[in-house]
């Protein structure tokens, strides 16, 4: 069912707008979730007849486990240590993020039909989603003051790139997605050990902290 | 002059303050309470006609015609919608933008009777008023922007008119998110929670009812009855974009009465679920809205 | 001679002369202003009169003269008539000989000759004809910003604007170089119809923008705008905001109305422009408690918006859509019209508010609508128009601009993008309307915050009679607009170069819709009628009650202090844009349970003058102030210098 994908791409789309402009971080790892979920079962909907029914299964158990349930979960133990709840105001300001993650969106659905990508033409939605899942992944990056949003920030940015790696599954063997996949956990388990000792010098998860340290 | 657009017509005048009643009333039933008559708002409108007025030495001819020019400028807005599929009685390329002003009209009337009390209250509801005012105006023009290039019409009579199920059929997702941003844009402009809230005691926490707190009488008569037209005309917008499907007038009419009763009990459900946001918030809700709704635009301009 | 011509040299030599009486007659200042004035009027009302015959379908040549009127210069002559000649009955209460004396005179001297050079270069045909007529109109404004020489900001701001109109005058001698280069002739006939490419394509552009935009006051070059308007007499700042910065535009579209091919980029660039100025000016506007300073932003912003409607036009001409030009072309050029119009009738008000009270500090007035009740009615008339409400000229010519963004909907390629300009317009207009909400509240609303405000006056009718006919033009403007559509097709057509017939469709199709406006403007105005008298009856049924203090939720005894100042009123949406606008506050606050004194002041700084180019020019003075260490004692040493630079030069010339 195409349309079901589309409304999939729609729905992710959103989702990136609406993280731009929440505050809340239980909230906002909620909406991390919800979307690694979703995008968890985009390669059941994009299965067509010469794909095999396991490969696709297993990405899409796969991703479900990682995105949908675990790494929230190593999220939320996170804030838990350093018992912060709130976001302040952002460096660049929620209103400026949103309309530049909008401008960003926009620009990626208008232009997104003159790039040279193969295998695009089937689904014209999924090359638009996940470059503005990348731009917003990029501005959450850039613009969020606590070390939890980056890491938000970050897994936004995987899951652009997961959609486009679902652009090459025809090409590409099982182990790069599963490479793809292992790259992630290994970064957010990274993250977390550099957020326990952030939050351990400074008892706060301000990177703005970080400027404090001298030689 | 068809039968249809003088029922049009009577609606137009006469529902309104049904509306008021009927988010009233819900609001109360999902608090436990039994609440005020469904037709409270009348039996005011009636009380208030029959009072005098008292006015303050501050005030000048401005004071005085504001409400009258503000219910003009709302009820001269209601000429131009199209309801229940039926063409409006006045109806032109572009005419959503003279829709839009004339509220914009009436609103700016109000603001500037508001600050002809000389009060600070007044003058506080005045600024945040034209503040969320014209952060929810692009909105809403990106709404109908959609609604626009969705059913290929530059005016209300054809965007809400009988190549709007067509439209449905291939622009469903747009629609859909260009009614969520029309909803939030008419929670902002009737002044609803989350963005204002009618019931509040506390005048810093206001901004609609503020800004009438000095007028009384046949004035707040017809302030209350613009406010109540001005909820009218949203839902009737509203309506006609989510229930837009009838075949046949007698539907299509049936449809369009439920969808309005349907959006003041909605109104009711969401005024009674969540808290008012901060103020600080509030433009960020309405930035957000317009952020969806260009996206959606975005969505059909591919 | 035929005598629309006579009318034209009319409209060009009377009010050029018109100063002349004023010197004449000295020694009787009050005749002398009067007969300066009764000539700037003859000649204004023959500008009226060949405009509208020009508009009517013919235009007005004389090719031994060098000068043309055709209907797009009609729409630009009217407004600089109009305006004048409100303005010159202004200010013979306004700025009386009898008590300016030699400044008076003065003022009137170059006021008529920025007159005669405005008149001249809208109906210049010729390449150096149209530069005298700006350089005329340049010069003459220059003298009549220095008015008050006596204060230091009037220098300043008269300094700043001469610099740049003649920044901005070189850029144009360089587009007129290079358009006889291409054309071989400075007339206009001979360039008409040349490539865009041949003509110099890119560069002629930026030169274009640059000199053309520079008198507009497109951001980023608007910096001279503010001061300027500022620190003249409000009836000069009508005749700058009002026509001034409007012949830039009309060299603009006249100079890329005379090529062909034009490519599509130049409409996209303009639009970009447009917005920019148009968002931006209204931010800053908010900021502003000076009136006249804040009246000067809000030009930049209508300037945006007829840059808007300029850029649809050149988009529509570069695509191949007639529709696209006509509502392009047709909402810039009355939005020409309707911005001269209720500009002009805002700063005479402005002029009245500080002849009443000797303030134009938005927070040291109020409550001047007790003792100024027509200048009250006249002001809000000219701030609903401004605001673009309905039923007023403004929303006329903002419905048309919108019309040409709509326009572009329904394509199927990239340029239905640009439609998003419709909800950027939107914001416009609200913050616009809030803008002038917070003025005519503060100003002439609630009660008066110091005793000068207390103590204001009418102005005299030769001050209020400009005002009523400059409002009464405006809602005749917005109460017909069916009646104005006509004549802006043609001057589309005009423009363009194009058959009318190719125009006649869509002009048909907006004139119907315009008549529609005005039905429901009828309405509005009938149901408002009817809401009155209904009232009326009502209360009439009661006995009146005595006036009470405003309730205010039971203060007892309120001050006028306690009311919302400018400032409160536009912090709430200034703090949205802080990424734009940084407001800087400075003051005192009060301290203790018992403060003596405090002191809270707003300032915000021009982008680009404050935060770009004076620090540039500090910059560079501190450079050139250390090249003064080349300034060697020893004459041998400076030799020495001369001749190692000479030495250089021929290396540099023999090696390359």
């Amino acid at each position: 069912m195409p349309w079901l994908a589309d409304l999939v791409f729609i729905l992710v789309v959103v989702i990136d707008l609406f993280l731009l402009a929440s505050s809340r971080l239980g909230a906002a790892i909620r909406t991390v979730a919800i979307q690694g979920a979703l995008l968890g079962t985009l390669p059941l909907l994009l299965l067509e007849e010469r794909h095999s029914l396991g490969h696709a299964l297993v990405l899409a158990v796969g991703a479900l486990a990682i995105k949908g349930l675990f790494i929230p979960w190593l999220m939320f133990r996170a804030i838990r240590e350093a018992s912060i709840r709130r976001e302040m105001e952002p460096i660049v300001g929620f209103v400026p993020s949103m309309v530049l993650g909008g401008a960003g969106v926009a620009l990626a659905f208008a232009f997104s039909g003159g790039l040279p990508i193969p295998n695009g033409a089937g689904h014209p939605y999924l090359v638009p989603a996940a470059l503005s899942t990348v731009w917003c992944g990029l501005l959450l990056i850039v613009s969020r003051k606590k070390a939890v949003n980056q890491v938000l920030g970050f897994l936004v940015l995987e899951n652009g790139v997961f959609v486009f790696g679902l652009l090459l599954s025809d090409f590409m063997p099982i182990m790069v997605e599963a490479g793809v996949l292992l790259d992630l956990f290994a970064a957010v388990f990274v993250m977390g050990i550099v957020m326990f000792h952030i939050n351990r010098e400074f008892s706060s998860l301000d990177t703005e902290k970080l400027s404090a340290l001298r030689d | 002059m068809t039968l249809r657009t003088l029922f049009h017509l009577a609606l137009l005048l006469a529902l309104p303050p049904l509306l008021v009643g009927i988010v009233n009333r819900t609001k109360a039933i999902v608090a436990g309470r039994r609440g005020p008559p469904l037709l409270q708002a009348y039996f005011d409108l009636a009380k208030l006609l029959r009072k005098g007025a008292v006015y303050s030495r501050t005030t000048s001819w401005v004071f005085r015609a504001g409400p009258v020019l503000g219910l003009a400028a709302i009820a001269s807005a209601g000429l131009l919608l199209s309801m229940g599929g039926a063409p409006s009685l006045v109806a032109f390329g572009g005419d959503f933008v003279l829709f839009a002003y004339l509220l914009g009209l009436a609103r700016f009337v109000t603001a500037l009777a508001a600050l002809d009390t000389g009060s600070p209250f007044e003058g506080m509801g005045a600024a945040r008023e034209v503040t969320f005012a014209s952060l929810a105006e692009p909105a809403m023009f990106l709404c109908l922007l959609v609604l626009a290039r969705a059913t290929g019409s530059l005016s209300l009579t054809g965007m809400l008119g009988p190549a709007l199920p067509g439209a449905w059929g291939h622009s469903a997702p747009a629609l859909v998110l260009a009614a969520i941003g029309l909803f939030v844009v008419a929670l902002a402009e009737n002044s609803r929670i989350p963005v204002d809230d009618p019931n509040t005691h506390l005048e810093l926490t206001m901004i609609h009812e503020v800004m009438v707190l000095d007028h009384g009488g046949p004035d707040l008569a017809f302030i209350l009855y613009g406010a109540s037209m001005k909820l009218f005309l949203f839902g009737a917008i509203l309506s006609r974009l989510v229930f837009g499907h009838g075949e046949g007038a007698l539907a299509a009419e049936l449809l369009f009465l439920a969808g309005i009763l349907a959006f003041a009990v909605g109104i009711g459900l969401v005024e009674s679920s969540m808290a008012r946001l901060r103020m600080i918030r509030v433009p960020q809700l309405l930035v957000g809205a317009s952020v969806l709704s260009a996206f959606a635009l975005v969505l059909l301009l591919r | 001679m035929t005598f629309p011509l006579a009318l034209v040299l009319g409209a060009v030599a009377l009010p050029a002369v018109s100063g002349l009486a004023a010197v004449a007659l000295a020694r009787r200042p009050a005749l002398g202003q009067a007969a300066a004035c009764a000539l700037l009027c003859a000649g204004a009302a023959m500008g009226v009169a060949a405009a509208a015959t020009a508009l009517a379908g013919g235009a007005v040549e004389s090719a031994a003269l060098a000068l043309r009127l055709d209907p797009l210069g009609a729409c630009f002559l009217l407004p600089i008539s109009i305006v004048s000649a409100a303005g010159a009955v202004y200010g013979l209460r306004y700025h009386p000989q009898r008590e300016a004396g030699a400044a008076a005179i003065r003022l009137q001297l170059f006021y008529g000759l920025a007159v005669a050079g405005m008149a001249l270069l809208v109906t210049a045909s010729h390449g150096v004809v149209f530069l005298v007529g700006w350089e005329v109109m340049a010069l003459a404004n220059f003298v009549l910003v220095l008015t008050d020489h006596e204060r230091r900001e009037v220098q300043r701001a008269a300094f700043l604007y001469l610099a740049a109109t003649h920044v901005g005058t070189l850029a144009l001698f360089a587009v007129f170089a290079l358009l006889r280069q291409a054309a071989g002739s400075y007339d206009f006939a001979a360039i008409a119809g040349l490539p865009a490419g041949a003509a110099g394509g890119t560069r002629l552009f930026l030169f274009a923008l640059l000199g053309f935009g520079m008198k507009a006051g497109l951001m980023p070059l608007h910096f001279w705008l503010p001061p300027a308007h500022a620190a003249s007499p409000s009836h000069v700042s009508a005749l700058m905001s009002g026509v001034v910065v409007k012949t830039g535009l009309y060299g603009l579209l006249r100079v890329t109305g005379l090529l062909d091919a034009v490519p599509a980029w130049w409409g996209v660039a303009l639009l970009a422009a447009g917005a920019v100025s148009a968002v931006l000016g209204v931010a800053l506007a908010l900021a502003q408690h000076d009136l006249k300073r804040l009246l000067a932003y809000h030009t930049v912003e209508n300037v945006g918006i007829i840059a808007l409607g300029a850029g649809l036009a050149l988009l529509g001409r570069a695509r191949g859509e007639p529709a696209l030009v006509l509502l392009g072309l047709a909402g810039a050029a009355l939005h020409v019209v309707n911005h001269a119009l209720f500009k002009s009738l805002l700063f005479l008000g402005v002029g009245a508010i500080q002849h009443a009270t000797g303030s134009r500090e938005l927070d040291r007035l109020g409550g001047l609508a007790r003792g100024m009740r027509a200048t009250t009615v006249l002001f809000a008339l000219g701030a609903a128009a401004i605001a673009g409400l309905p039923p007023l000229n403004g929303f006329v010519s903002e419905w048309l601009v919108y019309l040409g963004f709509l326009g572009v909907l329904g394509r199927g390629d990239h340029l239905a993008f640009a439609a998003i300009g419709a909800p950027l317009l939107a914001l416009v207009g609200g913050l616009a309307a809030a803008c002038f909400a917070k003025v005519v509240g503060v100003a002439f609303l609630g009660t008066p915050r110091t005793p000068a405000a207390a103590g204001a006056h009418e102005p005299p009718p030769a001050m209020l009679a400009p005002m009523a006919a400059l409002a009464a033009l405006c809602a005749a403007i917005g109460l017909a607009p069916f009646a104005v559509v006509p004549p802006l097709a043609r001057a589309a057509a005009a423009w363009a170069r194009l058959d009318p017939a190719a125009l006649a469709g869509p002009a048909a199709q907006a004139a119907g819709s315009a008549a529609r406006v005005s039905l429901v403007a009828a309405a509005l105005l009938a149901v408002a009628a009817g809401a009155w008298a209904f009232r009326r009856r009502r209360l009439a049924a009661r006995p009146p009650a005595a006036p009470v203090e405003t309730w205010s939720c039971g203060f007892s005894a309120p001050t006028p202090r306690i009311q919302y100042t400018g400032s409160s009123f536009a912090e709430l949406l200034l703090s949205r844009f802080s990424w734009t606008v940084p407001v800087q506050t400075e003051g005192a606050p009060p301290r203790g349970p018992f403060p003596a004194a405090a002191a809270y002041r707003t300032h915000v700084p021009d982008p680009v003058l404050d935060e770009a180019l004076v620090p540039t020019a500090r910059a560079y003075g501190w450079l050139a102030g250390r090249a003064r260490l080349l300034n060697l004692r020893r004459i041998q040493l400076q030799m020495l210098l001369v001749l190692a630079t000479l030495v250089a030069a021929l290396a540099w010339g023999f090696v390359w």
